[in-house]
């Protein structure tokens, strides 16, 4: 057959797109339970690491099964939902977040350490280049910080990207979410800088954006929260 | 070594790790370089791929070359790329989930890695499967090379580390030593690399132009 004409050409295309689509569909779905499951351990780690737990692979499964034993779905008046555990694992943010306000739900997770009962609560924002979410554990008042973890998906490494390393999480410790009873979250500023009314920590230099993008995400995400927070300072 | 690989068989694979060397002579595949290289992972893991890559695509498509209508080559050559980075990109996700975090949308971009379009157009095109592999593997050692050597010394003097680990001692902290925040960002990386171009040629006069 003529290499160069019109039929050889299309049928040429079709056959290999057709294989092509063959191959990566296989491949896909045959690794798709692995994947999965790498990022549901991906993600115990991460949230155990907000309670400063350090895990990795099948140890992240198992230490999340032992010190979080119940999780739940909130909704913005602070309430539980009931049956809602499983939900609250596979909860996206992202979904929540587009929905109108009063139909956002929320995912908990109570953490028990130590004899300590903390909440784990879930961030969502944006940084620079791209989406940006993360854990914050508060203590029984509903108010201090007990630790904090984030994680993006493209900020520049060595600057924005620092906000995954430990130095800035860290700093989140024992901040205060509420200042006079008026929930205010907790500030990022310029290294150096500090703000009146409200607690703060430094942000990142040469990461200016992914700073404001986690300085909002903290804000509007716990905003969210913050009837729950409320009820739990009242008990 | 002479008895191992013949002359032409030694100039496809090592030609291109100095005197055809992708980043430094053709200036190919810039893009990622400057973006990967931050810190030394990463940029050996980018290296590995990008190997694996062009490896297979030129080998793919040499074994077709003489049934693809010359009308759509490049159309094929886009697919085959693509498919190849996909699977990659798969593999990566079930088998090494943390280095396809690090790496994330720069795994993608391989596609747009002019080194693999230009091989696969300037090589594979014309010779044999055997041949087009090994210049594949080359090309990608060239690159993967000039990554090494770049990222080495960004995440150095940048970070103070090597593969994350603490290279420079606290004591040189101590009597004032800082790290240079400068050679993290991209055009430091730049800069690095037109300082190894210009090493590179003043040690080969014939690369000189003019």
């Amino acid at each position: 057959m003529n290499r160069d004409s019109n039929k050889y050409t299309i049928l040429f295309a079709s056959v290999m797109v057709i294989l092509v689509a063959v191959v990566l569909s296989i491949v896909h779905v045959s690794l798709k339970g692995i994947q999965q499951k790498n990022a549901d351990v991906d993600k115990m780690s991460q949230i155990l690491r907000s309670i400063n737990i350090n895990t990795k692979g099948t140890e992240s499964e198992r230490k999340f099964k032992e010190l979080i034993p119940d999780m739940y779905m909130i909704d913005l008046d602070g309430n539980i939902i009931p049956d809602s555990q499983q939900d609250a694992f596979n909860a996206d943010l992202k979904v929540e977040m587009d929905k109108p306000r009063n139909e956002r739900r929320y995912p908990v997770y109570v953490a028990s350490l130590d004899g300590k009962i903390l909440y784990i609560l879930a961030l969502r924002g944006s940084g620079l280049w791209g989406a940006m979410w993360g854990y914050i554990a508060v203590h029984e008042d509903g108010n201090t910080v007990y630790g904090a973890d984030f994680d993006h998906e493209s900020e520049t490494p060595g600057l924005g990207a620092e906000v995954a390393h430990d130095w800035f999480s860290d700093e989140f410790v024992g901040k205060e979410l509420y200042k006079g009873g008026v929930f205010k979250s907790i500030a990022i500023v310029k290294p150096g800088k500090s703000v009146s009314d409200r607690d703060y920590v430094d942000g990142i230099s040469g990461g200016t954006i992914t700073s404001h993008g986690i300085d909002n995400m903290l804000y509007n995400t716990l905003e969210g929260y913050s009837k729950f927070l409320e009820n739990l300072k009242k008990n | 070594m002479s008895q191992l690989l013949s002359d032409k068989t030694r100039a496809i694979l090592l030609g291109p790790l100095n005197k055809k060397n992708p980043i430094l002579v053709q200036v190919l595949g810039v893009c990622s370089t400057l973006a990967v290289t931050t810190k030394l992972e990463a940029s050996i893991m980018m290296g590995v791929c990008v190997t694996i890559v062009v490896a297979f695509a030129n080998l793919f498509l040499s074994l077709l070359r003489n049934l693809i209508p010359d009308k759509i080559r490049i159309i094929v050559q886009m697919v085959i790329a693509a498919a190849l980075v996909t699977l990659v990109s798969e593999l990566l996700k079930a088998y090494a989930f943390d280095v396809n975090k690090q790496l994330s949308v720069f795994i993608s971009l391989i596609l747009t890695n002019c080194i693999l379009m230009g091989r696969l157009e300037a090589f594979a095109l014309g010779n044999g499967p055997v041949a087009s592999f090994l210049d594949g593997i080359g090309n990608g050692l060239g690159y993967a090379v000039v990554l090494f050597i770049v990222g080495f010394i960004r995440e150095l003097l940048g970070s103070g580390t090597l593969l994350g680990f603490e290279i420079i001692p606290q004591s040189f902290y101590n009597i004032g030593y800082m790290d240079n925040g400068f050679m993290i960002l991209p055009p430091m990386a730049l800069i690095v690399v037109a300082v190894l171009i210009w090493i590179q040629r003043s040690r080969n006069k014939d690369l000189q132009e003019g």
